[in-house]
């Protein structure tokens, strides 16, 4: 009974499936997997302790452009992974050459080989578009497990090339469709491959619109999934609040003080202190990892300036301690690069006003080009590494 | 083999050294990746695992057949001039809703954090659902008249690839 149920590779006789279809389906699909794999290069890169080769500092916006383009081309993915996965299912049915060893075992690796770039993909995916959305269904780091699938996922995606090379090339050698159906007199009825190919890129385009608003902010208003509209308090939304980060009382105490240690001991500065000196402000967006990004007027005081009073050496990188009690990246490190440029601010307002509890009350780091997680907010402590 | 054109075999000598190097970065790509896979503990392996195969074994054993049995249903039930214009119209809006299902779900919400998935996603998803259906709509009307003269002229000139 269970045999009969199973189809075949035969059983499936749609001229849809075709190679010319999935080559160029593929294509797309590479296409962005390889921004996808770039841009997380890039962005893994600021999360690597002690590179001896640090990201640039400018263009400002460059991580806002790179986490941009990984999270929305990763979701224009999705339609064509599955529509790619549609065009060649059949193969998971095709006869498996049982009696020849040497096909067997050539068989055999070659599905292997299949699985892994199709787990991987598919893994890649879904978790990518769930951490997205702050959703996080497993227990493994997610960082970890996305940073191996992507070299897994690519690796696979390259071998993959590498043996469908001369199907690829018989793919494009001809129109994706086949002229013969209309010779038989009436055209089939129904969609053609063209169309499919067109309607699964038209499904990537829709997605990218409706999520592209969480970065792009003219297109806020048409991004209806987005999963931030871009606002929040003064203009900026929040990842982390000062409650989950367990700040809401240190945070607000009035005798909160920052500790910038130097060659000659610590230097303790009030926020009178951090007041009476000079006032800067800088236009720098927040851009997260999860892929969206937003612009605020930071106000506050530039950090080579208060290093300075504090006798940092020029050189050094700096170990930036947050109040919070909760959550990762309480302590980052910030390279000597970004320490000394200009336009990074110890921020005490944003949009004018007084900076808002959960954009990091009393005091926060507003550097350009780096990831939001590393802006760190509610401050209490600086020191060289 | 004296009649094989020179360059032909030059050419396809090419394309085995392009293909054998695109084989060996791949796999140590792969083998990279799976070095750092396991880098992880154990816990964290088996779970990553887990969601790796079970990606796989989810599109293999439930979508794809769901999709196979729903376009049979829809092959009996579509009229044959509307199956182009259904088949897009769906496409988009099957695709496009995997791609918002933890928005719609709002599984990472926080009652914390108001600036995160601040939207009323059920009437986005009801707009796309609406303008999914003007398509039909559209794709109908175009092709329908489209469908007549392009017996003698399709095909020609199209995706040179």
């Amino acid at each position: 009974m269970v045999r009969a149920v199973v189809p075949r590779e035969e059983s499936f006789t749609s001229p849809l499936r075709h190679e010319r279809l999935t080559a160029r389906l593929g294509t797309w699909l590479g296409a962005c997997f390889a921004i996808c794999f770039l841009t997380g290069l890039y962005s893994h890169w600021y999360y690597l302790p002690d590179a001896s080769l640090v990201p640039p500092t400018r263009p400002v916006w460059g991580y806002r452009l790179t986490q941009g383009l990984h999270v929305l081309t990763g979701i224009a993915a999705i339609p064509l992974l599955l529509a790619k996965l549609w065009s060649v299912y059949p193969k998971l049915f095709a006869r498996v050459p049982w009696r020849d060893v040497r096909a067997l075992a050539l068989h055999s690796v070659e599905r292997a080989s299949i699985l892994v770039l199709v787990a991987a993909s598919c893994f890649q995916l879904v978790v990518g578009l769930a951490n997205s959305a702050q959703w996080y269904p497993w227990s493994f780091s997610f960082r970890a497990a996305h940073y191996a699938g992507a070299w897994i996922a690519i690796g696979a995606l390259v071998v993959h090339v590498a043996v469908k090379l001369p199907v690829i090339r018989r793919a494009y050698a001809g129109p994706v469709d086949e002229q013969a159906p209309t010779e038989a007199g009436t055209p089939a009825p129904g969609p053609r491959r063209r169309t499919l190919l067109r309607a699964t890129l038209l499904a990537s385009g829709v997605a990218v619109l409706l999520n592209a608003g969480q970065t792009v902010p003219w297109l806020r208003r048409v991004s209806v999934l987005a999963v931030r509209t871009g606002e929040g308090p003064q203009g900026v939304p929040i990842n982390r609040s000062a409650a989950a980060a367990g700040v809401t009382e240190t945070a607000v105490d009035p005798g909160w003080t920052l500790t910038v240690v130097g060659r000659r001991g610590e230097v303790v500065l009030s926020r009178d202190d951090l007041r009476s000196m000079e006032q800067r402000t800088e236009r720098l967006p927040i851009a997260c990892v999860e892929g969206w990004s937003a612009s605020g007027e930071w106000t506050g005081v530039r950090l080579s300036e208060v290093l300075d009073r504090a006798d940092v050496p020029a050189d050094a990188d700096l170990r930036v301690v947050s109040l919070q009690t909760r959550g990762s990246f309480g302590t980052t490190v910030l390279p000597a690069s970004f320490a000394r440029d200009d336009l990074t601010l110890l921020a005490l307002g944003l949009a004018g006003e007084e900076l808002d509890l959960d954009h990091g009350y009393p005091c926060r780091l507003i550097a350009p080009n780096r990831p939001g997680v590393m802006q760190t907010k509610w401050l209490t402590r600086i020191e060289a590494v | 083999m004296a009649h094989v054109d020179d360059t032909a075999v030059a050419a396809d000598r090419g394309s085995v050294v392009v293909r054998a190097l695109l084989l060996l970065a791949g796999l140590a790509a792969s083998a990279y990746g799976v070095v750092l896979l396991l880098r992880q503990d154990v816990a964290d392996l088996l779970d990553s695992l887990l969601w790796m195969v079970g990606a796989a074994v989810a599109h293999d054993a439930v979508v794809a057949p769901v999709t196979i049995v729903v376009t049979l249903v829809l092959l009996r039930v579509v009229p044959a001039t509307w199956r182009t214009a259904v088949t897009v119209g769906l496409l988009v809006l099957v695709t496009v809703t995997a791609t918002a299902v933890p928005v719609l779900g709002r599984f990472g919400a926080r009652s914390d954090n108001p600036t995160l998935l601040d939207r009323d996603y059920t009437s986005g998803w009801l707009v796309l659902a609406a303008l999914c259906l003007a398509v039909v709509v559209v794709v109908r009307v175009v092709g329908g008249r489209g469908r007549r003269p392009r017996g003698s002229e399709e095909g020609v000139g199209e995706e040179p690839g």
